[in-house]
């Protein structure tokens, strides 16, 4: 039920993002989401591609600093209260959420969000239970 | 202009002498003082260091064999590496009970180096630097303000006593609290400085945006010291702060300050050669260079009884004149120094080393052999960056983590140097890779 996500260190400095875009985009890897987190010295780039060991290898050969971690993506309902139904739930159930971002596409009438938890497999065992969709790994490279 | 100021047209060019006698002796009454005392020393240290009795058997060399000074030179150095091996007490000449006083300064490693003074050793120290700071201006009419930091590093304590010794009243300030620092030089009247140059030049910028005229501090004197400064320095922080400012050099492992001072004539540091030998050598020979050949400065002390240092290698480059100086004093001259011929470097007046940030670094697991040093001055205060390639194992996908790992990191560095360093974070290959030696540290200050 996880999704695969590859962080990429980038330092803060001219070209930096074109650059990882550029060795994604001449190895065939498509971006499915992305976030950024920053500081003034430096960024971490975090990505959901649909060739997560293809973009992993290429982007590690170009030396970049890369790490693949295991993250969860959440169907929300599109509408006032979606978001906030389902950290509702997360909190009852005594689950961090890290961080999270939000995917670019819609699955059918639901937005979907990708979230980051200190104890991802408590967390979708909170989630189903309450009937939340967690989306699969090829569901959402595809998407 | 107050009525402590003093016009330096009116001031004798010869100034005081603290101690005439022994500060203007003639070079063959230097020289038959040193031998006498250089031998004594060598038996001493021959019977009472072990590290020392090895050097001397390698050499194939026992005091018997120094019959004048020439004979120094067939002696081994000593270096920070012995000490670091002897590491804490295992240089020391006396029994701890004989030893009042302990100070420490920067190994090269983790570990520090640990100096000792005897009653004797601390009544020397206190007449040494009583003689540079007489030489400097200092008499017991001043209010000496002290801005170093007391604590294990010799600045504070040696110039605090040798001020008392001459009679002068003194404010143990210490470092820090720049606001409180002015606030007492322009209430307590202090008339003579103590301090780093760069951290005078600190309170000059705070005294400029306070809109506080230096004409209207009671300030003399600037005695400047523990860190290297030029010409120019010297002539904004004497128009800046309305004082006539010297340099003192000095060093732990040898003393502290007072191993050498400008007097007023500034045309180089006296050092007292009735208590130290001075030589230059090749530092890449250790060959001995004659006078007036720019080099490393190799000192040895010649009544220290607690902490005796034969050729010490102290990896300053200067230059020694023994021609008279105009002030009357005899003692030799070294230049102000011109580098190092080691990776050391002096940050806010506090010595570092790079295989200590490299300890720190090695300290993480993970932390990879790839990290630079970027020394460089921002307005008055020098700052130490230390930049790290981040790979796999140190490169954490949450913000939080990440920002642990660096505070972790500048804690450590804080307590290891007793400086503050800041951790950048760059990409992998960011530094240039070299053959054979890597470039660690990058110097961008203009002394």
């Amino acid at each position: 039920m996880k999704v695969e996500q590859i962080s990429i260190f980038i330092e803060n400095k001219f070209g930096r993002l074109a650059e990882v875009t550029k060795t994604l985009g001449e190895a065939g890897a498509n971006i499915r989401a992305l976030s950024l987190a920053d500081t003034s010295d430096f960024g971490i780039l975090r990505l959901i591609v649909d060739k997560t060991d293809l973009a992993k290898t290429t982007l590690k050969e170009q030396g970049f600093t890369v790490n693949k971690t295991e993250v969860v993506a959440v169907e929300v309902p599109d509408r006032p209260l979606g978001l906030c139904g389902i950290l509702q739930i997360l909190d009852e159930g005594r689950v961090n959420v890290e961080y999270m971002y939000a995917f670019v596409e819609r699955c059918g009438e639901n937005a979907v969000i990708i979230f980051r938890f200190d104890d991802p497999e408590e967390a979708i065992r909170v989630l189903t239970e309450n009937k939340v969709k967690v989306l699969k790994g090829e569901r959402v490279y595809s998407m | 202009m107050s009525e402590t100021r003093i016009d330096m047209k009116s001031v004798d060019g010869r100034g005081r002498i603290w101690d005439p006698a022994r500060e203007c002796l003639s070079r063959p009454g230097i020289e038959d003082l040193q031998l006498a005392r250089l031998r004594s020393t060598l038996e001493r240290v021959g019977d009472n260091v072990p590290c020392y009795q090895a050097k001397f058997r390698e050499a194939g060399i026992t005091s018997a064999d120094i019959r004048s000074l020439d004979d120094l030179a067939r002696l081994p150095f000593t270096t920070k590496e012995d000490l670091r091996l002897n590491y804490p007490y295992g240089m020391f000449a006396v029994p701890l009970r004989e030893v009042v006083r302990i100070h420490s300064s920067s190994g090269t490693t983790g570990k520090p180096t640990v100096v000792g003074y005897t009653r004797n050793d601390l009544r020397t120290w206190t007449e040494l630097v009583a003689r540079f700071m007489t030489a400097a201006g200092v008499t017991e009419d001043d209010i000496v303000h002290i801005a170093f930091g007391y604590g294990l590093f010799t600045g504070a304590f040696g110039l605090h006593y040798g001020a008392e010794r001459i009679g002068a009243s003194v404010i143990p300030m210490s470092s820090g609290n720049t606001d409180k620092q002015l606030m007492i030089m322009q209430d307590y009247r202090s008339t003579a400085l103590v301090c780093t140059p760069s951290y005078a030049m600190t309170l000059a910028d705070r005294l400029e945006k306070a809109g506080i005229d230096p004409e209207d501090l009671a300030l003399r004197f600037g005695l400047f010291g523990a860190e290297p400064w030029s010409e120019e320095m010297r002539k904004e922080l004497e128009k800046r702060l309305g004082l006539v400012a010297t340099d003192n050099y000095g060093l732990s492992e040898v003393m502290g300050p007072g191993v050498a001072g400008e007097c007023l004539s500034r045309c180089g540091m006296h050092i007292p050669e009735d208590h130290f030998i001075p030589e230059i050598i090749d530092p890449e020979t250790g060959r001995a260079l004659g006078p007036g050949s720019v080099g490393e400065l190799v000192l040895t002390s010649l009544t220290k009884e607690a902490f005796p240092m034969i050729r010490y290698r102290t990896r300053d480059i200067t230059r020694l004149h023994y021609e008279p100086c105009d002030c009357g004093r005899t003692h030799v001259r070294m230049e102000k120094t011109m580098g190092r011929s080691d990776d050391m470097l002096i940050i806010k007046g506090v010595n570092v080393f790079p295989t200590q940030i490299e300890e720190v670094l090695f300290q993480e697991e993970g932390c990879e052999p790839h990290y630079q040093l970027i020394v460089d001055r921002q307005g008055t205060m020098d700052t130490l960056e230390v930049q790290v390639e981040v790979g796999e194992h140190i490169f954490f996908d949450e913000m939080k983590m990440q920002r642990a790992f660096i505070d972790r990191l500048e804690k450590r560095l804080l307590a290891t140097l007793g400086v503050g360093a800041r951790i950048k974070l760059v990409e992998p290959s960011s530094m240039p890779r070299h053959e054979g030696k890597a470039q660690r540290v990058i110097d961008r200050r203009k002394l």
